[in-house]
């Protein structure tokens, strides 16, 4: 046995080992959802149909990806100009606004829930009781992992030459931040995006103290009377945030080969 | 290609100042660009020269001074609205453009119509020879195609002053000289005054109709290469641009002795005891065996030679000669210096 056949194998084995790590879970959560209940042989696709049957759990899918939605678009609207701003116009200011993006990420959840309990008596007060209200308090949650995101992808460009460039030229600020710095930084934005999607949609210590009806709420009060039902909505939730994270992955290497040595 | 007329305006920049906290980059800083004139700013690193020119692009701002072209105050105008085309250093094509659509983006940002953008631009790129390169993207191009695109999307917005910031630094020696020559050629071709900012003296020496000086934040000479070179203003030019020899000298009557010789001096030279700055070029090696100094190197470099001597009190005088006449020394062979009749500069 030659030794290179030795480590394909040995390769071949660890990535077996992680796949059954993986997908014998997933697999098995399938399994679970299309059983027919009782003993009964054969298959059924009724537990998987139940998301668009129950108005409850429809309902809090709709509110999970309209919050998902929105967050990401507060947390772009938001992050992307500040930060471009701080690199471009204030680059003291980068280490104070860095800590306070990474500041969520060393609270516990539950902590910051019963901080902002009092907050949100007032924003249901003001704004109503929808769970839409959660994306103020979302974009909070998703900070530190859009900030790593954006912050590398900015890195990866010399914005003061190119923004100095696009001025010298004739272009206004919001032409600069839009127009020559966001496309230039897209595989961060994506980035951000995706990973805000993943949390926000797996999110449940905010949504179940706060007492909103998101879907983890949904499928975790669902599993106590109609289990198989709740795995199919936890199992389509996971291939939902697979199918974004690997569309990231395609659109990321799409945009490096376009740009790649454009920095350099 | 359009037809290019000059349109040059002339620059003022006076007694500007920038100051970092207690270090001032520029004190008093004064300059004067007539129409379609390319003057190069010249200077060490640090000395004011790039803190200069941004704020003539609006890029920084001054602490105190004025900015006018063609008469008008710019001072308190944003970079956008100064219609000045601008190189930099770095490569600073928008990556995910293309080479057209770079060259374009001011004429863009101007409301000028697609025909038309897609037109001038197309002139700019095949004024830089690179009309071929319309539909790459900038990592598809070498450094100097890039800075070439970059000089393309500077002149396509027809600016009012053009500015030029080390533009070549960053490309290999044959490449630089290439550019160097092409943008000498554009720029007279189009006609546009232009401030061109380098550290490297051959650079600014060979492109520029007049050449400025920079030291601490100051102008010490602004003047035709020839001039700078020959009649250095200041014992830091004189000392900063080409190689000179700092030789004992006496001052008297307008007379300076050097090396045993009479040579005139230079305005703003002391009197009495000093110190002569005379040229390589300016110093005669002959061969004498009763000659004071002696041979200490010979150094090949094609068509001339330097030869460095070194004189009985231990000073190194550099010689620049024909090499046929230089390569006939030995080091150790006993020669006689003299120094030219040109006008030298004597320093304390």
């Amino acid at each position: 046995m030659t030794p290179s056949r030795s480590f394909r194998i040995a390769r071949a084995a660890v990535l077996l080992v992680f796949a059954a790590y993986f997908f014998v879970p997933l697999l098995a959560m399938f399994d679970f959802s299309t059983q027919v209940r009782g003993s009964a042989p054969g298959r059924t696709w009724d537990n998987w149909t139940f998301m668009f049957r129950d108005e409850d759990l429809r309902s809090s899918i709709v509110a999970s990806l309209l919050l998902a939605l929105f967050t990401v678009v507060l947390m772009v609207a938001l992050l992307v100009p500040t930060m471009v701003w701080v690199r471009l116009r204030v680059p003291r200011a980068k280490k104070l606004i860095e800590f306070l993006c990474l500041l969520p990420l060393t609270i516990p959840a539950l902590v910051i829930v019963v901080g902002i309990g009092n907050v949100y008596s007032w924003v249901t007060y003001l704004l109503g009781d929808s769970a839409l209200v959660l994306t103020f308090a979302y974009v909070v949650l998703v900070l530190p992992y859009s900030f790593r995101a954006v912050d590398a992808s900015l890195s990866g460009i010399d914005a003061t030459t190119l923004s100095e460039a696009a001025r010298s030229l004739g272009a206004g600020w919001f032409t600069v931040v839009v127009r020559v710095i966001m496309p230039n930084i897209t595989g961060g934005i994506l980035g951000a995006a995706f990973i805000s999607v993943a949390l926000v949609l797996g999110e449940y210590v905010f949504a179940s103290l706060l007492h909103f009806d998101t879907l983890p709420v949904a499928m975790a009060a669902l599993y106590k009377s109609n289990g198989p039902a709740a795995m199919a909505a936890a199992l389509a939730s996971m291939l939902l945030v697979s199918v974004l994270l690997v569309g990231l992955t395609f659109l990321s290497r799409d945009r490096h080969r376009r740009n790649q040595g454009a920095s350099s | 290609m359009t037809d290019q007329t000059s349109r040059g305006l002339a620059v003022a920049l006076s007694d500007l100042t920038r100051a970092y906290g207690t270090v001032k980059a520029l004190d008093g800083f004064t300059l004067d660009l007539a129409p379609g004139e390319l003057v190069a700013l010249l200077g060490p690193s640090g000395c004011g020269k790039t803190t200069a020119l941004r704020i003539l692009a609006g890029l920084d701002r001054a602490t105190s001074g004025t900015v006018s072209v063609g008469g008008k105050d710019l001072t308190r105008v944003p970079a956008s609205k100064r219609d000045m085309g601008m190189v930099f250093q770095a490569y600073s094509l928008f990556p995910h453009m293309t080479v057209i659509d770079n060259v374009a983006f001011g004429l863009k940002m101007r409301g000028r119509d697609g025909a038309t953008r897609r037109g001038r631009a197309g002139d700019m790129l095949e004024l830089v020879g690179l009309g071929e390169h319309a539909d790459r993207y900038a990592h598809q191009l070498s450094g100097g195609q890039q800075q070439r695109v970059a000089l393309a999307r500077a002149l396509a917005i027809e600016p009012s002053v053009l500015l030029l910031d080390e533009p070549l630094s960053a490309l290999d020696a044959k490449v630089r000289v290439q550019l160097r020559d092409e943008i000498r050629r554009v720029q007279i071709e189009v006609g546009t005054t232009t401030l061109f900012v380098t550290h490297d003296q051959e650079e600014a020496l060979a492109v520029a109709d007049r050449v400025g000086v920079m030291n601490a934040g100051r102008l010490e000479q602004l003047a035709p290469p020839a001039e700078l070179y020959s009649a250095p203003a200041s014992r830091f030019v004189g000392e900063f641009v080409g190689l000179s020899n700092r030789l004992p000298a006496h001052v008297s009557d307008g007379v300076a002795a050097v090396l045993g010789r009479q040579v005139p001096v230079l305005p703003g030279s002391t009197s009495g005891a000093g110190h002569a700055l005379v040229r390589p070029e300016s110093v005669s090696v002959v061969a004498d065996a009763a000659g004071t100094a002696t041979v200490a190197t010979v150094m090949f470099l094609g068509p001339l030679s330097r030869v460095t001597s070194t004189l009985a009190d231990g000073t190194d005088v550099v010689a620049q000669l024909a090499s046929s006449d230089a390569l006939r020394l030995r080091p150790g062979d006993a020669v006689r210096l003299e120094v030219d009749p040109v006008p030298v500069l004597v320093v304390a």
